[in-house]
């Protein structure tokens, strides 16, 4: 076969995935155990989900139900007990860590330094996976990070000192960074702690914005549920290790299921927008 | 937006090693007995034009039997403790790390001198006799690393103050080992304050330099090759590992170099303290943390440290002369505290 026909058919390969499942997570599960003789201290039910370009997917339940154990298993960092990940037909964990750095990005809580280092250089170690081990960043890998920080209103940024920026800016500037992997899947876990309002807002929009230019795949963990329904395309309920439901927020928002996942009294109601609200009835007797 | 050039490098570099030459040249020229630059310029002049006859006696005597091997062991000593010193700090991700605060020099010097407790007793080719003690001294390192490594790890993460802690202590007590092991061998073994303080004095075969030039260009050249994967292992090994940092595979090759490196130091010429953090730490305030740039200039560093203290520890109190070890710890142990201050402020 040719090279020519081989591209071809590549591309007829990349329009047909683009309207196609790009994450797949299958009867996935996993347990924890500080030693293997012992019980597992927590175990995460068979969880199955998918996800196509563009879709923003949120995880969402209380304090140790799971959230961050399947965005590890999603990124690769842990082996799954059973079932599988694909992401575009590659097993997650199976891949390079330096492949699976170019397919998939992950925003952690906060990103600490050792070293004092500039917004700049922050966002250019987003390109350490697509150059060789030993070599000095091209225009290419300048060009990609200015449209990186650009593209999260952050250019400004470039020169400022990262520990001298707020929790906010510092947010942007570790998303950009994450942006100049230029993944097909982005994950992020609870990106809005430590953020004001206007700064959460301000980050989701930012997050939908891109996830529908660039198409990428967003997977984001979170305990906002008014943040969920408002951006998420799908949730996924989590209680105790166990993924309750998955579906568009409008099926998962209701009132009993979420009291009984959160624990807390709370009212559903339509928002302007045509998505659920969640107002906690804090004060009330159960 | 201003990222690393090869130029820029190379600049630095050059920059350093002007610098570099004019200690050695300071080196060559002072000592117990003083010699002119004119004279060292003619003698330097009539080498290079092969004229034997011209050179002076005491050129031969002096510079090119005493003090130049001794400079160029400086060189080699201070490269390799001062890039083994980043590559710690890297790798423990604490920014106080250095072979002899972490103990690893003692545990170094240990491994060198029960090499030479039993180079005698067993026979071996002499090619692979000579390479017994650096190889004790690796060994030394390597265990010791992997001790202090586990002393200061709580939970799954390393303390950065019991990882000090526990290399504080390993070094007090392997160092106590080495004392009774010295006092009750006689023969041909170094001083004490040789294996303790450092030391640059004792003559050595011509081969050793080969072996320790090598040595030192294999292993920072190996680490060299993780400088951009050190950069991001900084930020903590799983955001290293999300960035594509393959990290067992970074963390295992820079820590048998950096033991390598010490190892060779220290066999050479006994524990030199604190150049491994002096070093890295002026050259990050000059030039920044990323260690495509820190490695090369905190290997030229620390050789123009290491010289220009021995120059010292050799002019100071002339016609005796103090322990090289000593001239880095009066300057390195004062601004270990002040930096260790700074951090817990």
């Amino acid at each position: 076969m040719s090279p020519g026909s081989s591209h071809a058919r590549h591309l007829a390969e990349a329009g047909r995935l683009a309207n196609e499942i790009r994450l797949s997570v299958e009867q996935v599960s996993y347990a924890y155990s500080a030693n293997p003789a012992q019980a597992p201290l927590f175990t995460l039910e068979a969880t199955s989900f998918q996800a196509r370009p563009g879709e923003i997917v949120a995880i969402l339940g209380p304090n140790a139900s799971g959230k961050s154990t399947l965005l590890k298993l999603i990124a690769g960092a842990l082996a799954p007990l059973s079932g599988r990940i694909l992401l575009n037909g590659f097993v997650t964990h199976s891949l390079t860590p330096r492949t699976r750095a170019q397919r998939i990005a992950v925003v952690q809580q906060e990103s600490r330094l050792l070293f004092p280092a500039r917004a700049w250089e922050f966002v250019l170690q987003g390109r350490h996976a697509h150059g060789r081990s030993l070599r000095f960043e091209s225009e290419d890998d300048v060009l990609i990070a200015k449209n990186a920080l650009a593209q999260v209103g952050a250019a400004d940024l470039s020169d400022r000192w990262m520990d001298q920026i707020s929790g906010g800016e510092k947010q942007r500037v570790i998303l950009a960074r994450a942006l100049a992997q230029q993944p097909l899947l982005l994950l992020l876990d609870e990106p809005t702690l430590h953020l004001d309002i206007a700064a959460q807002i301000g980050l989701l929009d930012a997050l939908r914005r891109l996830a529908a230019a660039n198409r990428y795949t967003v997977v984001v963990v979170t305990h906002e549920l008014n943040l969920a329904a408002e951006y998420a395309d799908q949730v996924v309920l989590m209680q105790r290790g166990r993924c309750l439901r998955v579906g568009p927020p409008i099926n998962i928002y209701q009132r009993e299921l979420l009291e009984q996942v959160f624990q807390t009294p709370l009212t559903v109601e339509l928002g302007s927008s045509g998505r659920p609200r969640v107002t906690v009835l804090a004060g009330t007797e159960t | 937006m201003r990222p690393l050039t090869l130029r820029r490098l190379l600049l630095q570099c050059f920059a350093l090693l002007v610098i570099l030459f004019v200690v050695v040249v300071i080196a060559i020229k002072f000592g117990a007995v003083p010699v002119s630059l004119y004279a060292l310029g003619r003698d330097l002049w009539n080498v290079l034009l092969h004229q034997r006859s011209n050179i002076s006696s005491d050129y031969v005597l002096i510079i090119q039997n005493i003090r130049l091997p001794r400079i160029l062991l400086g060189i080699m000593v201070g490269a390799s403790l001062s890039v083994a010193g980043t590559s710690f700090q890297a790798l423990l991700r604490n920014p106080l790390a250095d072979p002899y605060v972490l103990g690893v020099s003692s545990g170094a010097g240990l491994g060198a001198i029960l090499a030479l407790i039993v180079e005698p007793r067993v026979t071996l080719s002499p090619v692979f006799a000579a390479l017994l003690t650096p190889l004790g001294a690796f060994l030394g390192a390597a265990a010791t690393v992997t001790v202090v490594y586990l002393l200061g790890r709580r939970e799954g993460q390393i303390d950065s103050t019991t990882l000090l802690l526990g290399g504080v202590i390993t070094a007090s007590f392997i160092s106590a080992i080495i004392m009774f092991l010295m006092s009750t061998l006689t023969g041909n073994l170094r001083g004490l304050s040789f294996w303790l303080m450092g030391d640059l004095s004792t003559p050595l075969q011509k081969s050793v330099y080969w072996f320790l030039g090598i040595g030192f260009v294999f292993a920072s050249g190996a680490i060299y090759t993780t400088a951009s994967d050190l950069n991001l292992l900084l930020a903590g090994e799983k955001e290293a590992m999300h960035l594509g940092v393959d990290v067992p595979r970074v963390r295992l090759v820079v820590y048998i170099a950096a033991s390598l490196l010490t190892g060779l130091a220290v066999s050479v010429s006994g524990a030199i303290g604190y150049v491994g953090l002096i070093v890295p730490h002026v050259m990050r305030l000059i030039f920044g943390s990323d260690h495509r740039t820190l490695l090369p200039t905190a290997a030229i560093g620390g050789a123009i440290a290491v010289v220009f203290a021995d120059t010292l520890a050799r002019t100071v109190v002339a016609p005796n002369e103090l322990a090289v070890g000593a001239v880095t710890a009066v300057v390195g142990a004062p601004l270990f505290i002040y930096l260790l201050r700074r951090r817990l402020a």
